[in-house]
């Protein structure tokens, strides 16, 4: 049963195997550089000149002047995202449809072995390439991205605002052990698909279309609430005030600028009054009039002793994060193939 | 000894359609089964019960005394080769003979590498460039290497031209006339199950009108020709299969296990083909069905 799975798989495995290699080498040549880079930026000794905001935001300025980096470090996370989805769309779908749609499986279930181990070893020969080549992927991204991780770290200690931390949202889920969870969830969902829809394109489809989802919903609804986040509440100044909006009555809502310090992913920013309830008014009237500046408005709203309360995670939890999610997407991924085992015993297939 | 096909009260319904009905059936082993009945009257349900590709809705199916499909020891036992003759397009000759090695403990090697070197085949050839009749024979060599006590054949023959078909029913042949296996084969066409069962099978509209030994099914089958009669003017025991009448005659297939002995009529043995044709043709009448009495 290996032996079939592994003649079936061969051509496949090989074309990412290919795939994999060039993107290595992409990543090894430009990393080296990136790396130099770093090192003989300011930031190795930021500490004992007490600049590493200047140097972090320098070193940020030149990675974003050269189209290389850019295209490396969003290509890499495109990738990490898209591989994925698509080991679930052409390894996972059409691995019973293929058999259905060409009969094959009634040869295949009708050698000596139970299609309850033809499936597992199926599931384990290519799933487990796919969460392989995802996993190696991720650490090579990793390693190539670690100056630049290094830096947004430095210039966030000390306050700074800076851009693609790694456990921002977009860059999370390319980092770290995630995608292996990503490519074991996509890969199990395609199988399902084929088991319910017994045809390759709609499998393909809904595969395509639920992990989307999945994605989507995982950083929007899930993963802020994994660890409770935490609270910060600091007190606003008029200068922090970056936007009003007014509505009937006196009714106003206060956008704040966010303090950076301590490196975190913003889940919510608002503005509190003393009780600690969100501020929605009265508005002061000069906040009302057509022609006040807007200054006088911000100044206005400064003196009355209101808080921006911002829920966050910390960069510190990364790792903590990184563990529970993966531990979901597999938790999930081994759910889905248990009902494949299920199904192809109970509903048979011919 | 153990029946290789035991069913009783088998059925299998597709959403609102019933493929195969009230199925009981009993064969012994040492036979080639022959069924046959016309297009979507359930065979290939019937078979696809019995390899265990697909589970019964109603009633119980043993094959070779145990459950179908139920584990790699029940599954080394029968030998399938379904229908269209499946074969991995992209996998070599070779391949094939490597996937039915890997696969089966109980696989024979050397009667797998003769039976191709004598059908000529490339080893290096793909099974997607195989023709209909190399592909049926590929089918049938991983189905036999790996030495069943039951072989399952599907209509294996639907496709094939004619030669095609004698040199595959002549492999056949030649495997269950050295190892000591059963064998069940579907078919539309009598004409070639006639030469090579022993056991036949006959299955219409979901339902199984006759099961029994050959040679006993054409000693209780009489046509008879003689002066008309009103139906209903015949021996209790007589079983008519079907009749025809004009003004003065009365032809019938009649079935009985006793012997003919009104003078009246002319007693003519039928053939296979004939006392097939007799039942598909009386497929609306709902007769009971029955097993050959022995």
């Amino acid at each position: 049963m290996i032996w079939l799975s592994w003649r079936q798989f061969r051509t496949q495995a090989i074309v990412a195997a290919a795939g994999l290699a060039v993107f290595a080498v992409l990543l090894a040549i430009t990393g080296v550089n990136l790396a130099h880079l770093y090192n003989t930026s300011g930031l190795p000794g930021c500490h004992v000149h007490g600049d590493c905001a200047v140097q972090a935001s320098n070193f940020h300025n030149q990675i974003q002047s050269e189209k290389i980096y850019n295209l490396v470090f969003f290509g890499g996370i495109a990738l990490l995202f898209a591989v994925p989805a698509l080991t679930g769309v052409f390894w996972g779908a059409p691995l019973i449809t293929r058999e259905i749609e060409s009969g094959t499986f009634r040869l295949a279930w009708n050698q000596s072995a139970t299609r309850t181990r033809w499936l597992a070893v199926k599931l384990a020969v290519i799933g487990l390439t796919a969460m392989a080549i995802a996993g190696l992927l991720s650490l090579m991204e990793g390693w190539w991205a670690t100056p630049i991780d290094r830096a947004m770290a430095l210039g966030t200690d000390t306050g700074e605002p800076v851009a693609n931390l790694r456990i921002d949202p977009v860059v999370f889920g390319a980092r770290g052990i995630a995608p292996i969870g990503y490519a074991a969830l996509a890969f199990v969902l395609g199988v399902t698909a084929g088991v319910l829809l017994r045809r390759t394109m709609p499998a393909m489809a809904t595969m395509l279309a639920s992990f989307a989802f999945i994605q989507f919903a995982s950083p929007t609804w899930v993963r802020p609430h994994l660890i409770t986040p935490a609270r910060s509440i600091t007190a606003l100044t008029a200068s922090n005030v970056q936007g009003v909006v007014t509505g009937p009555n006196g009714s106003m809502t206060a956008f704040a600028g966010i303090n950076n310090a301590g490196a975190w992913w913003i889940l919510s920013n608002q503005i509190i009054d003393k009780a600690g309830h969100v501020f929605t008014g009265p508005a002061p009237q000069v906040c009302l009039s057509q022609t006040a500046p807007f200054q006088a408005c911000q100044n206005a709203l400064g003196r009355l002793h209101l808080r921006t309360l911002t829920t966050y995670q910390p960069i510190s939890r990364f790792w903590t994060l990184q563990w529970y999610e993966t531990g979901i997407f597999l938790a999930l991924a081994a759910a889905l193939a248990g009902f494949c085992f299920w199904w192809i015993n109970r509903r048979r297939l011919a | 000894m153990t029946a290789v096909l035991a069913s009783r009260g088998l059925g299998k319904r597709y959403r609102q359609r019933w493929a195969l009905t009230d199925c009981t059936l009993s064969i012994p082993a040492g036979h080639v089964v022959g069924l046959v009945g016309p297009n979507g009257a359930g065979k290939t349900t019937l078979l696809n019960l019995t390899t265990g590709l697909l589970a019964p809705t109603t009633g119980t199916i043993s094959v070779l005394g145990g459950m179908p499909a139920a584990s790699p020891a029940q599954l080394a036992k029968v030998g399938f080769v379904a229908q269209d003759t499946p074969t991995y397009a992209g996998l070599s000759v070779a391949d094939h003979l490597r996937l039915g090695a890997h696969m089966n403990p109980s696989w024979d090697a050397d009667l797998a590498r003769d039976r191709i070197d004598r059908l000529a085949l490339d080893p290096a050839q793909r099974a997607g460039k195989l023709s209909g009749g190399q592909r049926a024979q590929l089918a049938l060599t991983l189905a036999i290497a790996k030495r069943p006590e039951l072989l399952i054949l599907d209509e294996p023959i639907a496709s094939l031209d004619p030669l095609a078909r004698r040199e595959f029913l002549r492999g056949l042949m030649e495997f269950t006339a050295e190892c000591e296996v059963s064998v069940i084969m579907s078919s539309h066409l009598i004409a070639d199950l006639e030469r090579v069962c022993d056991y036949l099978i006959v299955l219409i509209a979901s339902r199984v009108r006759i099961a029994g030994e050959v040679e006993d099914l054409l000693a209780t089958h009489h046509l008879l020709t003689g002066p008309r009669r009103d139906p209903g003017a015949w021996p209790s025991g007589w079983q008519v299969i079907s009749a025809s009448h004009t003004d003065r005659q009365t032809t019938m297939l009649v079935r009985t296990g006793s012997p003919i002995d009104d003078p009246a009529w002319a007693v003519e043995q039928v053939g296979l083909e004939d006392l097939v044709l007799a039942y598909m043709s009386h497929a609306t009448n709902s007769a009971p069905v029955l097993e050959v009495q022995r």
